[in-house]
């Protein structure tokens, strides 16, 4: 009982760093970016080739899959998505999934088909029993409970907390406004895409080992980032990440309890959450 | 709608009619070959592509005086593209056989263009049981489900395996290994207690691992594609669900020798049931995996190779027995053929035209410091049980 708990907290979390970016460029930036899950992928592959073909240690390559998905994430930002901002919804979920496409088989080509495997550190690999095995808890899961926990509570603070954040939110709510106060909006913009990219490679690589990782990744989990930001919202930071949880934990515990209707439990979810609630769990009052 | 397929069937014939005539002048023995290149299965396609290339290679390419044209193309594993493909080889390029199809529903999709042509064609890898029932024209070189699912089904309870928890994946295969082993299993005096199936898109196997462990069976029967697989036995292994005292078991498909050096530690032990592994023990086989690994980079096969291989033996001989002929004589001299093949003595069944060969029991192990099969038991002969009937 505990035990799933936990593997559904973990699974929660890491849905939470994959999707989490997506919240930021929907909620925030109003951009709809399906090719999100393709910035992941890019995480998943750098990791597992650092790793795997020039033995890389695992804490170096999370912070050089951050960055790598985020310089990515920069540079398509600045040649491909500015110019869609101003662009009606239709053309811009067009435009990421045609992108999606294109990175699907960019990944088929570069790196072929296969699931990539990686292989693990010894300190990530074991599993502690605590309460004679009622919670067993695998190592890496903790591990990555730890490091999402950890990039919640910054995230919150610098979007609440720090003038950053509130330029971000000022640029977000009239962006004409904003850039009248000397609010350099694209950099603004730029940045937070990035950091929202970055973010996205680091869930990618953080979850090689548990979801997989192979070139279909993005269509894959783009069912599942988009239920967390469907559910949780898209104005804040704990709404997704409390709607991610739910998910976790309701996809293990309904795969354990009915492994027969596995599967639908998280669509049942969400569509009774979103009858009760349309805007998502959490909403901010006020904004757009 | 039946109307449209009757026109497309009668012109189809009337063409391959007339493409008879006009071969028999012709001085080549043309083989088409679809297969996944790209897409989730490309591993597959490559590896039969580097089988058939190698064969080539080592048996000439002239039989009875004709050239042997080898006309690949990529389906991308679309069941529609790989019939529009087989539609214009048989018309526009009249192959005298076709061959390839890395998945059940691409051969299956097929099917009715060999029927109404009369164009044999030899499936080298998809594994479903009912393929060789859709077509009169289908010979088999690669290996069904159901064999495998079977020869792990009789061997399990013999070694202490009573109690059991089957996990495959939400498709066609999966059904088959779950049904087969079983049927068998129950058969021979085992117990399954709780059968699973995983979606084919699930993310985490978490859930279902936690589920098989507070069970407690003596093994954990598992179908999964290979890729997954290798998720699977690692989480396994995470769990702890080894030192509990659950063995994992399964069919060949999750230690596909393609990726097994890749999958670590984690898969040391764990037992399986195929028809191939490229440790097989046979002076034939180390020529085989030798000249392999050498054309392909280091590359090592795995069933899938061995399946084109054969295929490829199967199509040659039928062609140098009939003078590069093909329908309905091609078909009869590929029919009942008995040879060695890599992965051991195998024959083509006559009267279902799919492969009996033996099934082997393996165990991951570490041989010169790399992952293998290594076969410790063998079952003769194994027909495929989908058509004991």
């Amino acid at each position: 009982m505990l035990t799933i708990l936990f593997d559904g907290i973990a699974y929660g979390m890491l849905l939470f760093i994959l999707a989490v970016g997506l919240c930021i460029t929907m909620g925030l930036m109003n951009f709809i970016n399906l090719a999100h899950g393709a910035f992941a992928m890019v995480g998943g592959y750098i990791a597992v080739v650092l790793m795997q073909q020039y033995g890389v240690p695992f804490l170096l390559c999370l912070p050089l899959a951050f960055v790598g998905a985020g310089l990515l994430g920069a540079v398509m930002e600045r040649t491909l998505y500015r110019p869609m901002y101003s662009k009606p919804h239709l053309d811009q979920v067009l435009f990421s999934i045609g992108l999606t496409f294109m990175a699907v088989a960019t990944a088929d080509y570069l790196m072929g088909s296969t699931q990539q495997i990686m292989q693990l550190p010894d300190w990530l690999k074991g599993r502690t029993e605590l309460l004679d095995g009622a919670l067993g808890m695998g190592h890496y899961r903790l591990f990555i409970i730890a490091v999402c926990a950890a990039l919640t509570v910054g995230l919150q603070y610098v979007l609440t907390q720090t003038r950053f954040g509130s330029r971000l939110r000022a640029s977000v709510d009239d962006a004409r406004v904003a850039a009248g106060l000397g609010i350099n909006v694209n950099v603004v913009f730029a940045l937070t895409f990035a950091v929202g990219s970055g973010l996205a490679g680091l869930g990618g690589a953080l979850g090689a080992e548990v979801l997989g990782l192979d070139p279909t990744f993005p269509f894959k989990f783009m069912v599942y980032f988009l239920i967390v930001v469907a559910v949780g919202g898209t104005s804040s930071i704990t709404g997704p990440l409390l709607a991610a949880l739910l998910l976790g934990i309701a996809d293990v515990a309904g795969k354990y309890y009915i492994p027969k209707l596995g599967a639908f439990i998280v669509y049942a979810l969400m569509i009774a959450i979103l009858m009760w609630r349309p805007q998502g769990l959490f909403v901010r009052q006020g904004g757009k | 709608m039946q109307k449209r397929q009757f026109i497309q069937g009668a012109v189809l014939s009337a063409v391959a009619l007339a493409s008879t005539v006009a071969a028999a002048q012709d001085n080549t023995f043309k083989i088409g070959l679809i297969l996944p290149m790209t897409g989730p299965f490309a591993s597959t396609g490559k590896q039969i592509e580097a089988a058939v290339k190698l064969y080539v290679a080592q048996n000439g390419n002239t039989i009875a005086g004709k050239k042997v044209e080898i006309i690949l193309k990529d389906d991308t594993s679309a069941p529609d593209v790989t019939k529009r493909i087989a539609q214009e080889m048989v018309v526009n390029d009249q192959v005298n056989v076709l061959a390839g199809f890395g998945l059940t529903p691409l051969a299956l999709a097929t099917a009715p263009i060999a029927t109404q042509s009369k164009t044999p064609l030899v499936v080298m890898a998809a594994a479903t049981s009912s393929i060789t029932q859709a077509s009169e024209y289908i010979v088999r070189t690669s290996f069904t489900l159901p064999q495998a699912a079977v020869a792990m089904a009789d061997w399990a309870p013999k070694n202490n395996i009573k109690k059991v928890v089957t996990l495959v994946s939400d498709f066609g295969p999966g059904f088959d290994a779950e049904k087969y082993f079983k049927d068998r299993f129950l058969f021979n005096g085992g117990q399954v207690t709780e059968s699973l199936r995983v979606p084919m898109r699930n993310p985490d196997f978490a859930p279902f691992l936690q589920k098989v462990r507070d069970i407690k069976p003596d093994a954990l029967f598992v179908f999964v594609p290979s890729g997954a697989g290798a998720a699977l036995m690692k989480q396994f292994v995470e769990r702890g669900m080894d030192k509990a005292g659950i063995k994992l078991i399964g069919t060949g498909d999750i230690t596909d020798d393609d990726i097994l050096n890749s999958m670590g530690d984690a898969a040391t032990g764990v037992v399986t049931s195929h028809h191939y592994s490229a440790n097989h023990n046979s002076p034939l086989n180390k020529k085989f995996v030798e000249a392999f690994t050498k054309a392909n980079n280091g590359l090592r096969p795995n069933f899938m190779a061995v399946g084109g291989y054969d295929g490829m033996r199967v199509i040659y001989e039928a062609a140098k027995a009939t003078k590069g002929g093909r329908g309905d004589a091609l078909l009869a001299a590929m029919k009942g053929q008995i040879f060695e093949s890599p992965r051991g003595p195998m024959f083509i069944d006559a009267q279902t035209r799919d492969v009996v060969h033996n099934i082997y029991i393996r165990k991951v192990e570490k041989v010169n410091g790399q992952l293998h099969n290594v076969e410790f038991d063998t079952i003769k002969d194994v027909k495929d049980p989908g058509k004991a009937k």
